[in-house]
């Protein structure tokens, strides 16, 4: 499980220039001060978390139960609250900030967010399907998928078989992204290459799972 | 005004010369060679200016021993050292593909005759 984590704002993607004059394209992420809302630990909730939250909220905005929560953390409101899931919490305090300075350039990370819907997507756009002939009598099937499955046996389509449905609008998490400058100051961490996610979408950032060991 | 500003600032470089197509420029291109750098020049004409911001890229064509050269730079590129205007072109168009087709005296542009 992830060592450090926090959640930002995808913001847009651009390029930068590297120190061999070459572009780089990147994802600008906003990651503003979040702060600790609650600490999760495995005695007490079962698991251990960070729940925290970042931005401002009007207080006329929140439901009294969150207000109330706010309170009794005795954080200020923020947009949303966010747990981020942690290997071990025991140097958080509730109250304390997270910042961008979390992260260094050259590092590797995890970004995790709910992927831009398309809405029900037929077979060529949501699994890559080749459709069918655009001549040769087609009729009307250009983008079906063609056969499901085989006749008497076994007289039904299997389970799990890539079909049309919904697409999108799912968490989506892109591995091993590397951190080109992480800028506290200016509240912006600065991904190599694309993040899943519509501008303006919330996204969770974790140390990498998954690095390459040696080399 | 894109939300990206904040970071494209710092990649843009000042000192750019206005030039459109039909120019002629000498672009003073970096190049490292090993730990050695040094300055090459490619001159030809502007063929085509296109995008904006920082991803904004031109293209210059030259003759090189008979040979049609074109190559194209990131407007803001850290790669190109100066920009030089060496003439004004008179053209009628944005993009001087045509120049592709024609070689000898055809492939010349007309240059820009100065109004007062």
């Amino acid at each position: 499980m992830a060592a450090k984590a926090i959640v930002g704002e995808k913001i847009g993607m651009t390029q930068v220039w590297d120190d061999q004059n070459r572009v780089v394209p990147v994802t600008v992420v906003k990651v503003s001060a979040a702060r600790v809302v609650s600490v999760k630990t495995p005695d007490k909730d079962g698991y251990s978390a960070l729940q925290v939250t970042y931005g401002m909220a009007k207080p006329s905005r929140l439901s009294q139960p969150e207000a109330g929560h706010f309170a009794a953390a005795g954080v200020e409101p923020g947009k949303r609250l966010v747990e981020l899931r942690l290997a071990d919490v025991s140097e958080y305090a509730v109250g304390q900030e997270l910042d961008a300075s979390l992260f260094e350039a050259g590092q590797k990370v995890d970004v995790s967010a709910v992927s831009k819907g398309r809405g029900f997507a037929g077979g060529m756009k949501r699994h890559n399907f080749k459709g069918q002939g655009a001549s040769h009598g087609n009729h009307k099937k250009h983008r079906a998928p063609g056969s499901v499955g085989a006749c008497a046996t076994p007289a039904r389509v299997f389970k799990g078989t890539r079909m049309a449905g919904q697409l999108g609008a799912q968490r989506v998490t892109t591995l091993n992204l590397s951190v080109v400058q992480a800028d506290p100051e200016r509240q912006l961490l600065l991904l190599r290459g694309a993040v899943p996610g519509p501008n303006g979408g919330v996204v969770v950032i974790r140390d990498a799972a998954k690095v390459k060991k040696g080399r | 005004m894109n939300a990206t500003d904040v970071i494209d600032r710092d990649s843009l470089r000042e000192g750019i010369p206005d030039f459109v197509p039909g120019d002629t420029l000498k672009v003073h291109v970096r190049v490292v060679e090993g730990t050695r750098e040094r300055v090459q020049v490619f001159q030809g004409v502007v063929i085509r200016r296109q995008g904006s911001g920082v991803r904004e890229t031109f293209t210059v064509r030259k003759v090189s021993f008979g040979v049609g050269v074109e190559r194209t730079f990131p407007v803001h590129s850290p790669v190109i050292a100066t920009i030089e205007v060496v003439t004004r072109g008179d053209v009628r168009r944005a993009k001087l593909y045509y120049l592709r087709d024609r070689i000898g005296k055809a492939a010349k542009v007309k240059e820009k005759r100065a109004t007062s």
